[in-house]
């Protein structure tokens, strides 16, 4: 039997790094129906599958595949939307080096099935198909919930509450929904088109959607309380961190934020075309190391800068930005400062940064999170040249609802307190999920709190009991 | 979407803009703003509410860059892509005080529902406000219903006491016992106001102005700094106590985007003039 199987993924054709880094385009293709097939046919369809356990939202990853070796997309979409409403995000973004396909039975001797790729490409078939049909939906059981925040999380708890029935309004702060996935991860990893696709059709199966609209300021919770029977708060993880070192307050540093911020949701690569600015940078540093870095970075490359750095106080082996993530940054070109960590910037005449202090690392003992602690070599300072940094280290939950809402229990790091089995906060009616909760997390781990908080919503409306 | 009911020109280059909203007026209070954005291509700004009620917002803007240009085309009917709030702290409140209010330029409007405020708390209102000539004040009768002393102060001296503003602020507190001076308008006025109060030691409060994109707190592209410390002013302001503000940082923080914004502007000129 082994010998039959193909040891490699099939590969996925991508934009030359050339090409890419001079637009916003999406950088990998997508499989051709034959080359989705062809991968499919490598899955075992094995009998206990050992991927299903490392997938949060438990797809049924052979069925799905099955389906797409058979040539049959529609059925494989179907499967997948049964337990995964955002299949053409997740495709895209999930880490599935470290879930589904690190489980792979595969990965012992070979590379794992793409179950990301061919996840991608059912969903991306299915946005040929013109809009996708609605289901019957139930009779209405009358009872009204809000949702806050319309990331993954809430859109995930919206299309769940509104299949069982119950009337769903989602509180959005932003004038756009989507969350992260809209503001944040930008048009060449996650093009925008699949998520409005998706909150259009919650949208035409009733969900109602009220965009500019700040919990906390707008209405409190207490406020929404008086109309709602529930209310689920998946409002991630938006307070950006600053590393509070001299100068960082000068002009061209910019919070992570701000930056994907006004490049993505102000399309700000589109200036003049669009009125919001964005400092075009020439010698770029982004401070960090993870996903939200190297998306930094990688925009900085495509805004047009000379050279982008990625500094990163830990090395390579510790960074926790994907794989694949690094391997599209170091082949366009990004600069890798392993073991540095900045600890000044100067500015020059007119307040704008023009140096960057910094320091080498060496790693010590493992620290809390496991990883070896950075510890700084002394008299290793050394200064260079920026005309931008982004700063990446890290945000933890906006204060805003924790600040107006005094009942709600909130943890050591301002994220609120729910528990693991039920999203159930410490105030009677409020669930909350996702990076609100547990920091800066994944997108679908934020997907399978609102999965497990929706049913235990369900269950309350339906009961009382909480 | 959401509605234009009213875009008027209250003096050169300053508007009255009334928008459609039965959300805002709920919990919106003294010294919060909301976020604008013209259209679909068009940036987030903030604006301080000068009024509201059950079925709109106002606010007063000066025109000086593409998206106050934009503000500045509209007309009743037309829509605006983005309207959100209350924003920001509000004023914090006194009772029973006596204190001096200053406003220049946009600041006059957005004095308005301040000074209302501190009056329904039974604070004794000392209202000036100052333009270079007489034609750019506006709002007086407004404002002289919540006022107990007001003063209109030129430069030119086409109206009311001929001078800046500092200096009606020396005469005023060498002679007057103040509790707080209360400012609204731009960097300069806030400024200025500030650094004549602060030999006197009186506690001044200011609306501060710096760039903002989302105004919820998620980008920190607002930050000032208090007292040697780096506050968002979207949430933990927009008003600071003036003395403990770092205003050369304010100053060459609004400064970031001077050239696009010049560029902005012409560039939306050449698109609608040809
Ligand atoms: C740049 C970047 C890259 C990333 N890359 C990946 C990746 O490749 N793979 C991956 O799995 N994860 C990635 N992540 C993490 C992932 O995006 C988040 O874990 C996920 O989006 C969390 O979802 P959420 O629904 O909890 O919150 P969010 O996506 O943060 O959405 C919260 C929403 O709530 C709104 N909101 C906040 N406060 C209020 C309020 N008071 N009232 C109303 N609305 C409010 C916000 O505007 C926002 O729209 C990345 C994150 C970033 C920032
Ligand atoms: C909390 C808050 C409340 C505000 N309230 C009001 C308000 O009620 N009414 C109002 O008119 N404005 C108000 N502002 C300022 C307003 O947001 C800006 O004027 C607006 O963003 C300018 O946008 P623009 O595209 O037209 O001009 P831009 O193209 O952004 O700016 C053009 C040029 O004018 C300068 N500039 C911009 N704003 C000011 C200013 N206020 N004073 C002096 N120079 C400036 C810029 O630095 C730039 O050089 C407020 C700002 C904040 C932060
Ligand atoms: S473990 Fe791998 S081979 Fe087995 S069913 Fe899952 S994807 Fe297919
Ligand atoms: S405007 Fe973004 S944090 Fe204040």
């Amino acid at each position: 039997m082994a010998s039959k199987i193909v040891p490699k993924k099939t590969p996925m054709r991508e934009r030359p790094p050339q090409e890419r880094v001079k637009s916003f385009k999406e950088v990998p293709f997508g499989y051709s129906p034959e080359e989705a097939i062809t991968e499919a046919k490598r899955c075992l369809q094995c009998k206990k599958p050992t991927c299903i356990p490392g997938c949060p939202v438990e797809i049924d990853i052979p069925g799905f595949i099955k389906f797409i070796a058979e040539g049959d997309f529609a059925g494989s979409i179907k499967c997948l939307k049964e337990k995964n409403v955002l299949p053409a995000v997740c495709g895209r973004v999930c880490p599935q080096e470290d879930q589904c396909e690190k489980l792979c039975v595969l990965t012992k001797k070979f590379e794992p099935v793409a179950v990301g790729r061919l996840e991608r490409f059912a969903a991306d078939w299915e946005a040929t198909q013109g809009e996708s049909p609605i289901p019957e939906l139930p009779k209405s059981t009358g009872k009204r919930t809000a949702v806050i925040g319309a990331g993954p999380g809430g859109l995930t708890v919206a299309g769940d509450l509104s299949r069982v029935g119950h009337a769903v309004t989602i509180f959005e702060a932003l004038h756009k929904p989507g969350g992260v996935l809209v503001y944040g991860i930008p048009e060449f990893r996650l093009p925008k088109s699949t998520i409005y696709r998706e909150v259009d059709y919650l949208i035409r199966c009733g969900v109602e959607l009220k965009l500019d609209f700040v919990v906390g300021k707008t209405a409190t919770i207490d406020q929404l309380l008086k109309d709602f029977d529930a209310v689920y708060i998946g409002t991630g993880a938006g307070l950006p961190w600053f590393m509070n070192i001299p100068g960082e307050n000068l002009n061209g540093i910019y919070s992570a934020n701000e930056y994907l911020t006004r490049a993505n949701l102000m399309k700000a690569y589109l200036f003049p075309e669009y009125d919001t600015p964005i400092v075009r940078g020439k010698r770029v540093a982004v401070i960090g190391g993870g996903n939200v870095a190297m998306d930094c970075a990688r925009t900085a490359l495509r805004l047009g800068a000379d050279e982008v750095r990625i500094v990163y106080r830990r090395s390579r082996k510790e960074m926790p930005a994907r794989d694949e993530e690094i391997h599209h940054g170091e082949e366009e070109g990004i600069i890798f400062e392993f073991l540095t960590l900045p600890v000044k910037y100067v500015g020059d005449e007119y307040s704008w940064v023009k140096e960057m202090e910094c320091l080498r690392m060496k790693l010590g003992e493992p620290d809390a999170s496991g990883r070896r602690r950075p510890v700084p070599i002394e008299g290793s300072n050394y200064i260079t040249a920026v005309d931008t940094a982004v700063c990446a280290i890290g945000q933890s939950p906006n204060p805003l609802i924790p600040q107006t809402t005094p009942d709600l229990k909130i943890g050591k790091w301002g994220n609120i307190e729910a528990d693991e089995k039920t999203g159930k906060t410490s105030k009677k009616g409020c669930w909350a999920g996702g990076d609100v909760v547990r920091g800066g997390a994944t997108v679908i781990l934020a997907m399978g709190d609102a999965r497990v908080a929706a049913r235990s919503i369900d269950e309350y409306l339906k009961t009382g009991v909480w | 979407m959401y509605k234009v009911l009213k875009r008027e020109k209250i003096v050169p280059n300053i508007h009255l803009l009334v928008i459609e909203s039965d959300a805002i007026y709920k919990n919106a209070q003294a010294g919060e703003f909301v976020v604008v954005r013209a259209d679909e291509r068009g940036e987030r700004i903030p604006l301080n509410l000068v009024d509201w009620d059950k079925n709109s917002v106002s606010m007063m803007f000066m025109e000086i860059g593409t998206s106050t240009r934009k503000f500045a085309a509209l007309k009743a009917g037309d829509e605006i892509a983005t309207l959100v709030g209350p924003l920001g702290k509000p004023t914090e409140m006194t009772k029973g005080k006596k204190i001096l209010c200053l406003g220049g330029c946009y600041g006059i409007g957005a004095l308005y529902p301040v000074i209302r405020a501190f009056k329904e708390q039974d604070n004794t209102v000392v209202t000036a406000i100052e333009a270079r000539s007489a034609y750019l004040l506006y709002w007086q009768e407004k404002l002289k219903k919540y006022s107990d002393e007001f003063y209109e102060i030129t430069r030119d001296g086409t109206q009311g006491l001929q001078g800046h503003i500092n200096d009606f602020l020396q005469e005023y507190l060498r002679t007057n016992a103040v509790d707080l001076v209360y400012v609204q308008g731009c960097t300069y006025l806030t400024y200025l106001s500030s650094e004549t109060t602060r030999p006197y030691g009186i506690k001044t409060i200011v609306g501060l102005n710096p760039i903002m994109v989302d105004a919820t707190g998620m980008c920190g592209v607002c930050r000032v700094i208090i007292n040697g410390e780096t506050k968002f002013g979207c949430v933990d302001g927009p008003e600071f106590d003036g003395h403990q503000v770092d205003w050369e940082n304010l100053l060459s923080r609004r400064k970031i985007y001077l050239k696009e914004e010049v560029y902005s502007l012409s560039f939306y000129e050449c698109e609608k003039y040809g």
